[in-house]
C-alpha cells in the first residue's frame, strides 16, 4: 500500500514541534504563550490527521491498514513497522484527542515552566501515538518504555508535594515490568528470528515456553494496566500528578496494558493465555471487588477516581480473557470509554483543585448552586463512569460481563457487584461535593467554569453521550479484526497443541528470514 | 411519524428546558414541557384506539445500537397492546402531574429544572415501555432509576433527600444486576435479546437446564427468577422495597408519578411482557405469587401505623404493588394489568391531594398535626375520599373491579399459592380499608391539631392543582367499568392480543363461589368501620391497642427492621472492608511487602519514606538488576535443557 505516510507523520510531528519549541526566545511570559500556543497547534493538526486516519480506516477489513514498513537494522532484521488495525485504530485517535484537551487544561494550571511542560506533552504524545501503531516488538518496545520518561517529568517537576516519591514509585514499578518483557522479546527474537509482529501473530513458540513468556509479557501490561496487587502505584501517581498528567495517565498509557494483552499475550501466546486466564479472571475480580470498596473509604477526589480506574480497567482485563466476542468488544470498547470518561473526571477534578486547592472532598459541598453548568457536566461523566446506558460506559461494562456470564456465572456475578459498589463510591463523591449544604464558604464562592474548561469537557461529554446511543461508531471499524483475533485464540483452543519438531521450526525461522528480507 | 412521536415528544421537552431553562425562563419551561406532554398523550390515546382495540400491532426499527455477535439490538419502538396500555397511562398520569407541578413548585427557584427531569423520566418510561429487545428495556429500566434519583434528590440542600436519591439508586441497582445477569442467561439461551425472538424460541427451551454458579438449573425458570430479581427491585417488593418509603423525600408530584403510577409498575409489566417465558416455568410463577403476597401483607402491616401521610401513600403503593405481583403469579396477567391502570389513576389521585394537603397545611406531613380541615379544603377532601373509596375497592370504583379480579383469579387458579395468595390478599384488603380511613380522619376530621398560624393559612389549592385532580378522579371513577370487558372481560383475547400469553387464568376467575366477589367487600367495609370507630369516635383504642400489643407494634412501626438489619449486613460491612483494605491492604500488606518494604529492607530496615533520596533508586535499581539476571540465567538454561 503506498499511502501517505499518516502514521509516521503522527509520531514525529509532536517531536518535530517539541524541538521547535527550543528555538523559541525571548522573554519567560512570551515563551510561555508561545509555547503554549505552537504546543496545542501542533496537537490540533495530529488530531486532525487521526481524525482523517480514523475516516479513512476499511472497518471491513482485519488487515494492518496505513502500513509503513522499511529496513532499519537490516543486520538484524529489523524493521520501520507502523500500521493500525481495528483494534488500534482508536487508541490513536484517543491519544491524539487527549493531547490537545491536556494541553489547553495546563493553560490556566500550569505556571512554572510552561515550555519544558509543552515539550514533555508533545514528546509523551509521540510515544504514545508510536506505541500504538508499531508492528515491530524493538520499535514497539523502545516507544512503549519512552513513554515513562515524560511522564516521569511530569509528575516529578510539576506534580504536587509528594511528587518524587510517587514519581519514583510510578517509574520503579513500571520498569520492573518493562525489563521482565524484553526478556520475552528477546526470547521471541532468539526462538523465530523476526521481531514483526504480524509475523509473531501468526506463528508461535511452544505452549511451554508459551508460559513463561506470558508470564514477562504479564508482568508488565499488568502493571500499566494496573491489576491488582500491583495497583498501588496509580492512586500516588495521579494524586501528585498536574491535572494533565493525570488526564492522560488514566486516558492514556492505562490503555496500553489492554492493548498489550490484546496485541501480545492473546495472539502470540494463546495456548498460555487459555492456560492462565482463570488467574486473570481471579485478579480482575478482586481488582473489582477490592478496589471499589477502597474507593469508597478515600477522602482525596483523586484518589477516588484513581481506583475507580483500577476497578474499571479490571473489567478490561476481565473481558480480554473471555474470549469471546462481547467480551473483547466489551473491553476495548471499556478502556476507550474509560479514557473519555476518566480523563474528563481528572479535568473536572482539576476544575475545582485550581479554585480551591484542595482535593478534600470534605471542604466542598452545595457548589451546584454556583456552579451549575459544572454541576451538569460532572454529572454526565459520573454518570458515564457508572455505567448507565445511554452513556459510553454502559456499553463497555454491559457486553464485558456478557461476554463473562459465557465464561462462567460466578465470574459475571461477582464482576457484577462492582456495578453496585461503582454506583455506590461514585454518587457518594458527587453528593458530597456537588449536593448537600453549603458549609463552606469559600467553596460556595467559587465561579463557575471558564470559557476554556468548557471548551475542554463540552465535546468530551457529548462524545460520552454520542458513544453510548452510536456505539457502532467504534464497532464497524473494530469487528473484523476482533474476529480474527478471536480466531487466532480459537484455533489453538480448538486444537491439540502442536509441538513443532526441531527440523520444521528450523524451516519456519528459514522461511521467516526469507519474508523480512527485501 | 406520529407512532413514535410520543415517546420522543417528552425527549425533547427535557433537552429543551434543561438546556435553554435559563434563556425561556421557568414559564417557557412549563409551557414546552407540559404541551410535549399532553401532546404524547393524546397521540398515545390514539394509538390505543388504533393498536389494542383496532388490532394493528407493530414495530418500528430506528437505529442500531449495540451489534456485538449474537449480542445484536437495535433502538426501536414496539407498539402492542401491552404497550399501547402502559404508553396511555404513562402520558395521562405524566400530564396531570407536570400540570399539577406548575402549581405545586411554584415557590420553588428550580422549576425548569424540576419540569425537564419530570419530562426525562417520562421519556426513559416510554422507552422501557415501547422496546423491542432487553437492553432497549435495560436502558429504559436505568433510565428512570436516573430520573428518580435525580427528583429525590431535587432539594438537594437536604442530606435526607440526597441520602433518601441514593438510596434509591443503589438498591436498584442490586435490582439491576439481577435483571443483567437474566438478559445475560437469554443471550446465551436463545442467541438473541429481541423479544419476538426469545419468545418464539421458549417453547423449545422447556427441558433446557443451565449451569449457574455451580448448580443445574431448569433454564427458563431461572431466567424468570432472574429477570423478576429486577421487577422486586424496581417495584419495591420484598427484600428491596426499603428505598420507596425514603423515596417520598422528593417532591409530591414526583412520589405521585413516579412512585405510585409508572416507575414502580414497571416490574409488573416486565413480568406480563415475558409472560411467554414465564407461563413455561411454573416454579418461577409460584416465587412471583408468593413474593407478591407477602408484600402485600407486609407492606399493609406498616402503612397501619405510620404518620407520615405520604409514607402511608408508599407503604400502601407497595402492597397494592404486591397484589399485581401475586395476580401476574397465578397466570392472570391481564388482571394485573388491568390492576396497574386503574391503580394508577387512584393512586396518584391520592398522592396529589396528598399534595394539596400538605400545601394546604404549610408543609406538614405529619398526620398528628393535622385534622379537623376538611370544610376549609372540600375539593381535595371530596378527591381523597374518591381515591380511597377505590383504593378500598367499594363497588363501582375503579380499584373495585380490578382488586376483585385480582382475588378470584387468584382463588380461581386452585393452588395452594394461590390459595394463599386468595387469603392473604383478603386479609390485606381489610387493612387497606382499615388505613386509608384512618388517614382520611386523622387528616380531615376531629380537632385541628395544628398550632394557629398554620390554621390561619389553610387554603384551598389553585386551580392549577386542581385541574389534574379532576381528571385523575375521572380515572378513579370510570376506568374499572369501562376497561373491564377488554382488559378482562369477554373481549379479552381479541384486546390483548399476541402481546400477553395465556388467560387460562381468567376464565377460571369467572367460576369462582359467589362468596368469593363478596369477601373483599365485606372486609373493606369492615376495615372503614374500625377506621371511624378507632380515630373518630373512640379515639383511645389505638393508644391501648398499641400499649396491649407493643411488640407486634414496635414491629410494625418500626418496618420489621429491615432497614437496621441490611444496615448492618451490607452497608457497615462495606466500609469496614473498603478500611480494612485500604489500610491494611494497599498501605500495609501492599506497600509495606513491596515498594516501600524493598526500600527499607535494603537500607537496614531504617526505612523511613520521609527520608526518601536519591539511594532509594539505587537500591531500586540493584535489587531489580539482580532479581533480571537471576532470572535470565535461570531461563537460558531452562532453553538449553539443562534444568
Amino acid at each position: 500500500m503506498t499511502t501517505f505516510p499518516v502514521l509516521s507523520l503522527m509520531t514525529f510531528l509532536p517531536l518535530l514541534g517539541a524541538l521547535g519549541l527550543l528555538l523559541i526566545r525571548g522573554s519567560e511570559e512570551t515563551v510561555a504563550k508561545m509555547s503554549q500556543r505552537i504546543g496545542i497547534a501542533v496537537s490540533l493538526v495530529v488530531l486532525a490527521l487521526a481524525a482523517w486516519m480514523t475516516w479513512h480506516f476499511d472497518g471491513n477489513s482485519a488487515d494492518f491498514q496505513f502500513v509503513e514498513k522499511f529496513m532499519w537494522l537490516p543486520a538484524f532484521g529489523l524493521t520501520y513497522h507502523m500500521g493500525v488495525d481495528g483494534i488500534s485504530v482508536f487508541f490513536v485517535l484517543l491519544s491524539a484527542l487527549l493531547t490537545p484537551v491536556c494541553l489547553l487544561a495546563s493553560v490556566q494550571s500550569v505556571e512554572k515552566r510552561v515550555r519544558e511542560y509543552i515539550i514533555a506533552f508533545l514528546v509523551l504524545e509521540t510515544f504514545m501515538i508510536g506505541t500504538f501503531s508499531a508492528l515491530d516488538t524493538v520499535l514497539f518496545y523502545v516507544l512503549f518504555e519512552g513513554v515513562l520518561i515524560p511522564m516521569y517529568l511530569i509528575i516529578g517537576v510539576w506534580g504536587g508535594q509528594r511528587r518524587i516519591y510517587s514519581a519514583f514509585k510510578f517509574f520503579l514499578y513500571t520498569l520492573l515490568g518493562s525489563v521482565l518483557m524484553l526478556v520475552a522479546l528477546m526470547v521471541l527474537y532468539s526462538k523465530l528470528g523476526t521481531t514483526d509482529m504480524p509475523l509473531l501473530m501468526d506463528n508461535h513458540v511452544d505452549a511451554d515456553l508459551q508460559k513463561w513468556l506470558w508470564l514477562a509479557v504479564f508482568a508488565s501490561f499488568a502493571v500499566k494496566m494496573p491489576m491488582w496487587p500491583v495497583h498501588t502505584w496509580l492512586p500516588d501517581a495521579h494524586v501528585e500528578a498536574p491535572t494533565g498528567g493525570s488526564v492522560i495517565l488514566a486516558g492514556v498509557l492505562l490503555k496500553m496494558g489492554g492493548y498489550g494483552f490484546l496485541r501480545f499475550s492473546l495472539p502470540m501466546f494463546p495456548d498460555a493465555s487459555m492456560y492462565f486466564a482463570p488467574m486473570v479472571f481471579a485478579l480482575s475480580i478482586i481488582a473489582i471487588i477490592y478496589t471499589s470498596l477502597v474507593a469508597l473509604v478515600q477522602t482525596d477526589m483523586k484518589k477516588m477516581i484513581a481506583y475507580s480506574s483500577v476497578a474499571h480497567m479490571g473489567y478490561v482485563t476481565l473481558g480480554i480473557f473471555t474470549f469471546n466476542r462481547q467480551g473483547i468488544d466489551g473491553a476495548i470498547f471499556q478502556m476507550i470509554s474509560h479514557g473519555l470518561v476518566s480523563g474528563a473526571l481528572f479535568l473536572i477534578v482539576g476544575v475545582v483543585y485550581d479554585r480551591l486547592h484542595t482535593r478534600d472532598i470534605n471542604r466542598y459541598g452545595g457548589i451546584v448552586k454556583n456552579m451549575p453548568v459544572f454541576a451538569t457536566l460532572f454529572m454526565v461523566f459520573m454518570l458515564g463512569s457508572v455505567g448507565l446506558p445511554g452513556t459510553s460506559g454502559f456499553v463497555g461494562e454491559f457486553l464485558v460481563l456478557a461476554g463473562a456470564f459465557q465464561a462462567s456465572t460466578w465470574v459475571a456475578l461477582l464482576a457484577g457487584t462492582g456495578v453496585v459498589l461503582g454506583a455506590t463510591y461514585m454518587l457518594w463523591l458527587y453528593r458530597k461535593v456537588v449536593f448537600g449544604p453549603a458549609n463552606n464558604p469559600d467553596a460556595s464562592e467559587m465561579e463557575d467554569m471558564t470559557g476554556i474548561e468548557k471548551t475542554n469537557l463540552v465535546p468530551l461529554a457529548i462524545l460520552v453521550l454520542a458513544l453510548g446511543v452510536m456505539p457502532a461508531l467504534v464497532f464497524k471499524s473494530t469487528a473484523p479484526s476482533v474476529e480474527k483475533l478471536i480466531s487466532q485464540v480459537g484455533a489453538i483452543a480448538d486444537a491439540i497443541v502442536i509441538h513443532p519438531d526441531p527440523e520444521s521450526f528450523d524451516a519456519l525461522i528459514e522461511g521467516i528470514d526469507a519474508e523480512v528480507q527485501p | 411519524m406520529t407512532d413514535v412521536l410520543p415517546v420522543f415528544l417528552p425527549l425533547i421537552g427535557f433537552l429543551i428546558s434543561f438546556l435553554f431553562g435559563k434563556q425561556i425562563g421557568d414559564r417557557g419551561a412549563q409551557i414546552v414541557t407540559c404541551t410535549g406532554l399532553i401532546a404524547a398523550a393524546a397521540l398515545s390515546v390514539m394509538l390505543f384506539f388504533d393498536v389494542a382495540l383496532g388490532g394493528h400491532p407493530r414495530t418500528h426499527e430506528l437505529m442500531s445500537w449495540i451489534s456485538s455477535g449474537a449480542f445484536d439490538v437495535s433502538w426501536s419502538v414496539r407498539l402492542d397492546s401491552l404497550s399501547v396500555v402502559m404508553m396511555c397511562v404513562i402520558t395521562i398520569v405524566s400530564s396531570c402531574v407536570h400540570v399539577y407541578s406548575v402549581g405545586y413548585m411554584s415557590h420553588d427557584d428550580a422549576q425548569a429544572r424540576f419540569m425537564s427531569y419530570l419530562s426525562l423520566f417520562t421519556f426513559a418510561m416510554m422507552m422501557l415501555v415501547t422496546a423491542d429487545n432487553l437492553v432497549q428495556l435495560f436502558f429504559g429500566w436505568e433510565g428512570v432509576g436516573l430520573a428518580s434519583y435525580l427528583l429525590i434528590g431535587f432539594w438537594n440542600h437536604k442530606h435526607s433527600a440526597n441520602a433518601a436519591a441514593m438510596k434509591a439508586f443503589i438498591v436498584n441497582r442490586v435490582g439491576d444486576l439481577g435483571l443483567a445477569l437474566g438478559v445475560f442467561g437469554c443471550l446465551v439461551m436463545f442467541d438473541s435479546l429481541q423479544f419476538d425472538q426469545i419468545f418464539m424460541q421458549a417453547p423449545s427451551q422447556t427441558e433446557t437446564v443451565f449451569r449457574f454458579l455451580g448448580h443445574e438449573f431448569h433454564a427458563l425458570t431461572l431466567i424468570c427468577l432472574l429477570l423478576f430479581i429486577g421487577a422486586v427491585g424496581k417495584s419495591a417488593q420484598l427484600g428491596l422495597h426499603t428505598w420507596l418509603p425514603d423515596a417520598m423525600e422528593g417532591p409530591t408530584p414526583v412520589s405521585a408519578l413516579i412512585h405510585a403510577a409508572t416507575m414502580v409498575t414497571a416490574g409488573v409489566f416486565l413480568v406480563c411482557r415475558f409472560s411467554p417465558l414465564f407461563e413455561l416455568a411454573p416454579y418461577a410463577k409460584e416465587i412471583v405469587t408468593v413474593v407478591g403476597a407477602l408484600t402485600a401483607i407486609f407492606a399493609a402491616t406498616i402503612g397501619m401505623t405510620q404518620f407520615d401521610i405520604k409514607r402511608v401513600i408508599a407503604y400502601s403503593t407497595m402492597s397494592q404493588l404486591g397484589y399485581m405481583f401475586f395476580a401476574a403469579g397465578v397466570g392472570g396477567y391481564g388482571a394485573a394489568m388491568f390492576h396497574l391502570m386503574t391503580h394508577a389513576f387512584f393512586k396518584a389521585l391520592l398522592f396529589l391531594g396528598a399534595g394539596s394537603v400538605i400545601h394546604a397545611m404549610s408543609d406538614e406531613q405529619d398526620m398528628r398535626k393535622m385534622g379537623g380541615i376538611w370544610k376549609e379544603i372540600p375539593i381535595t377532601y371530596a378527591m381523597m375520599w374518591i381515591g380511597s373509596l377505590a383504593l378500598a375497592g367499594i363497588p363501582f370504583f375503579a380499584g373495585y373491579y380490578s382488586k376483585d379480579m385480582i382475588l378470584e383469579t387468584a382463588f380461581g387458579a386452585h393452588s395452594g399459592v394461590g390459595m394463599f395468595a386468595f387469603w392473604i390478599g383478603i386479609a390485606a384488603a381489610f387493612m387497606t380499608a382499615f388505613y386509608s380511613w384512618r388517614l382520611i380522619i386523622m387528616t380531615f376530621h376531629g380537632k385541628p391539631r395544628a398550632d394557629h398560624h398554620t390554621m390561619e393559612h389553610v387554603h384551598e389549592s389553585p386551580f392549577i392543582m386542581l385541574l389534574p385532580l379532576f381528571v385523575l378522579a375521572a380515572g378513579a371513577l370510570f376506568a374499572g367499568y369501562l376497561f373491564y370487558p377488554y382488559f378482562v372481560g369477554e373481549k379479552v383475547e381479541a384486546f390483548w392480543g399476541a402481546s400477553i400469553a395465556s388467560h387460562e387464568a381468567l376464565h377460571e376467575a369467572h367460576h369462582v363461589p359467589s362468596w368469593v366477589p363478596l369477601a373483599p367487600l365485606v372486609v373493606a367495609l369492615t376495615g372503614i368501620a374500625l377506621g371511624y370507630l378507632c380515630y373518630l369516635w373512640a379515639t383511645n383504642i389505638p393508644g391501648v391497642v398499641a400499649r396491649l400489643f407493643k411488640p407486634i407494634h414496635q414491629l410494625f412501626f418500626r418496618k420489621w427492621y429491615v432497614d437496621e438489619l441490611y444496615d448492618a449486613l451490607f452497608v457497615k460491612p462495606a466500609w469496614v472492608l473498603g478500611r480494612g483494605f485500604f489500610q491494611g491492604g494497599d498501605q500495609a500488606i501492599i506497600n509495606g511487602l513491596g515498594p516501600d518494604g524493598l526500600a527499607s529492607l535494603s537500607r537496614g530496615g531504617a526505612g523511613v519514606l520521609s527520608r526518601i533520596q536519591s539511594g532509594y533508586v539505587y537500591h531500586y535499581a540493584l535489587t531489580m538488576i539482580v532479581a533480571i539476571v537471576a532470572l535470565m540465567g535461570w531461563l537460558l538454561l531452562k532453553l538449553k535443557g539443562v534444568i
